[in-house]
């Protein structure tokens, strides 16, 4: 019993090819059947996302499997198989537990620590489980990796550093205001930039948004779009009285916020904080307005600084991550060990025969006027039980073990005549 | 026996310390949750010196400086608790907890032995002196673990280099107003404190000011503090300067504290 990831993601292939491989819903039943009867696999599961195509596979046997299941794949997609075949990582048993941990912990990930991953690997696992297609190994995989992803989550700061410039903005914003909620922005001039900021800014509770433009229409169909409030430019200095965070980006050829300027409203402000962020360039806003205290200013340049900082940030906690990932495989690892059918069997038979022995020592020590022709009766006799006794549970355990529910037999055995492994 | 619970509290505050200050730059549930308990673990110890002492005497343990210095580090650790239950912040562990075991360090190399009263303690207006400007300390020393923790997230934002500490600090708003919140928790009790020191010097010694460093330190931690309040209240004081003052004035308690109790020899009102 093999656990097998057959796929390719951001890494191994472009996008050109990757979005002919997506495999979901009405075309995943048909490949599920054809894994069953021509790629000899018990177990199977698709996990299917915009940067990764990968199958997950239980079998006896691997190498048939991995014949099989590009074939299949190229033949499911209608994608001509010498397009990927050599895009394909291939992972076999401990190597296949860890991509599966490492995938859903986002370790994976295009963007380190993303957290989409996580509810994309969970909802593959309720589409295969739906059909069912996964047995007790895939199950038990998939509810490990979610559970080790959440650790990783709990435990690391992997998610925690924003690795987008907008979300880097909020972070910051946050770490001046606390909550965002109630806040007012102020927006100079138009961008595409700006608005995105908007929309984030918005999902967090910010109140009011203000938009100045040098053209006042170009304002009011901003302001419409965000549903916000335009204002003419030469206005601007009242909202900045009024405004938390201030998002700069005009096409002006010099500096619209001047030193003097801030100073002066950060007086009518009564020292109450404020962010500006300014991403046009040239620059809206003297640099030397972050020297005042409770302003905080942040051009382009900061922002991407900031942003390749969370990414290191991240990369740290990636390391905590793979020590964690480390310990969950093993352990993993040893729960499938457990439910291996050839081992157990040795070890009920070790079990059976250690009793023999045991038993037929004190028997001829009892019987001490035996010929040594009659001693061998006897452990012809003894050994004779032994064989019977385990001649139709061995073969109906290896009979069963192909079934999905095989593994219960095994684990149930284990648990009757208390076996256990020596290491 | 009051003294080897005041010992255990004494470790539990050293790993609940050095719990915290890992926590700065590590994230880690199994470290907060150990660093929790620590400190848990600690104040309750402390609380059963604190009792074995009180019912041993039977009077509050705070007639001398080793009590003093106990109470205030017992009452800061309360303070504390109080605020991580509150706002789930349990980073501010790291600022206050080193406060804490300093002033325990400091009781600790003190003779412990029962405190010979002076009889100035016959006096009720004594027992609320000591109370009130320990109280008052208590939450004045949150002020500054505070305001420390404000400089520092203050001075990544600023120079736009984000530290390890960055992704573990509160924000500055929720920095700049518990400040201010324990700023007005503890002056009214150092003032208190204050007041409540003056009549007793005035019915035991018949005059309000008698000149001792302490009382002139006091003097000027009071007016440092009310001069952070005043520019709070008034001026719009807040962010840096508000973090900065509020570190000087705390400085001030401390040398009220230790600078003259301990290391000059001569303690005030305690013989």
């Amino acid at each position: 019993m093999v656990i097998l990831t057959v796929g390719l993601n951001h890494t191994t292939a472009p996008v050109e090819i990757r979005e002919r491989l997506h495999l979901s819903g009405t075309a995943l039943p048909p490949f599920f059947e054809r894994l069953v009867q021509e790629g000899g696999v018990n177990e199977r599961l698709v996990l299917s996302t915009c940067n990764r195509v990968e199958v997950y596979a239980v079998t006896e046997n691997p190498e048939h499997a991995q014949v099989t299941i590009p074939r299949l794949l190229a033949e499911g997609t209608r994608t001509p198989l010498a397009l990927f075949a050599d895009r394909l990582y291939w992972h076999r048993h401990d190597a296949a537990v860890r991509h599966a941990f490492r995938v859903a912990a986002s370790l994976d990930s295009l963007v380190l620590g993303e957290s989409q991953i996580l509810s994309q690997v969970k909802a593959a696992y309720e589409v295969a489980r739906a059909q069912g297609v996964t047995g007790p190994i895939l199950n038990t995989l998939m509810t490990r990796s979610l559970g080790v992803a959440k650790k990783v989550r709990t435990e690391t700061g992997i998610g925690e550093a924003a690795v987008s410039i907008p979300s880097a903005a909020i972070g910051l914003a946050k770490t001046i205001f606390g909550e965002l909620s109630g806040r007012t922005v102020l927006i100079l001039g138009a961008g595409e930039m700006a608005e995105v900021a908007v929309r984030h800014l918005r999902g967090e509770g910010v109140q009011a948004v203000v938009v100045a433009h040098r053209h006042f229409d170009r304002a009011v169909e901003m302001a419409a779009q965000l549903e916000g409030r335009a204002v003419r430019f030469d206005q601007i200095h009242q909202e900045l009285l009024q405004a938390d965070i201030v998002l700069s980006s005009t096409a002006a050829p010099h500096h619209i916020v001047h030193r003097a300027d801030v100073e002066e409203l950060i007086r009518l402000r009564r020292n109450r904080p404020l962010f500006l962020i300014d991403i046009a360039v040239p620059r809206d806003i003297d640099p030397a307005v972050n020297e005042i205290d409770n302003v905080y200013l942040y051009d382009i340049d900061d922002l991407e600084g900031v942003v390749a900082g969370h990414r290191l940030a991240r990369e740290r906690e990636a390391e905590q991550a793979e020590l964690l990932i480390d310990r969950e495989v093993v352990s993993f690892l040893r729960w499938l060990k457990s439910l291996e059918v050839v081992p157990t069997l040795v070890m009920l038979r070790r079990h059976l025969e250690e009793i023999r022995e045991a038993e037929l020592a004190k028997a001829l020590s009892r019987l001490p006027g035996l010929t040594s022709a009659q001693q061998d009766v006897v452990r012809t006799l003894a050994h004779g039980i032994i064989n019977k006794v385990l001649h139709h549970p061995t073969t109906e355990l290896k009979r069963q073990s192909v079934n999905r529910d095989g593994l219960l037999y095994v684990s149930a055995l284990r648990r009757l005549f208390g076996l256990q492994d020596d290491d | 026996m009051d003294v080897i619970f005041f010992y255990g509290a004494l470790i539990l505050y050293v790993v609940g310390t050095l719990a915290y200050l890992l926590l700065l730059s590590i994230k880690g549930g199994p470290l907060a949750q150990l660093g929790t308990a620590a400190t848990v673990g600690g104040f309750a110890l402390h609380t059963l010196a604190l009792l074995a002492r009180l019912i041993a005497a039977g009077r509050p343990p705070l007639g001398n400086t080793y009590e003093a210095l106990s109470f205030f580090a017992w009452a800061t650790v309360l303070v504390y608790l109080i605020l991580a239950v509150r706002f789930q912040r349990k980073v501010i562990g790291a600022f206050v907890l080193p406060i804490v075991l300093l002033t325990a360090l400091a009781a600790a190399s003190l003779p412990k032995g029962p405190a010979v009263l002076s009889p100035a303690f016959q006096n009720t207006w004594v027992w609320l002196h000591v109370t009130f400007v320990l109280l008052g300390s208590a939450a004045l020393a949150l002020t500054c673990g505070v305001g420390l923790m404000y400089l520092l997230q203050e001075r990544q934002l600023k120079s736009k280099s984000l530290g390890v500490m960055y992704y573990r600090l509160p924000s500055l708003d929720f920095l700049d107003g518990l400040g201010h919140r324990a700023l007005l928790v503890g002056f009214p009790l150092l003032t208190a404190g204050l007041i409540t020191g003056a009549i007793q010097s005035q019915a035991a010694r018949g005059q309000i000011l008698m000149w001792d460093p302490t009382q002139l330190l006091s003097l000027v931690t009071w007016v440092i503090y009310a001069g952070l309040l005043q520019a709070r209240l008034t001026a719009g004081w807040r962010g840096r300067k508000a973090a900065l003052l509020a570190i000087l004035g705390f400085s001030a308690v401390l040398a009220t504290f230790l600078g003259v109790s301990v290391l000059l020899g001569r303690p005030h009102t305690f013989n």
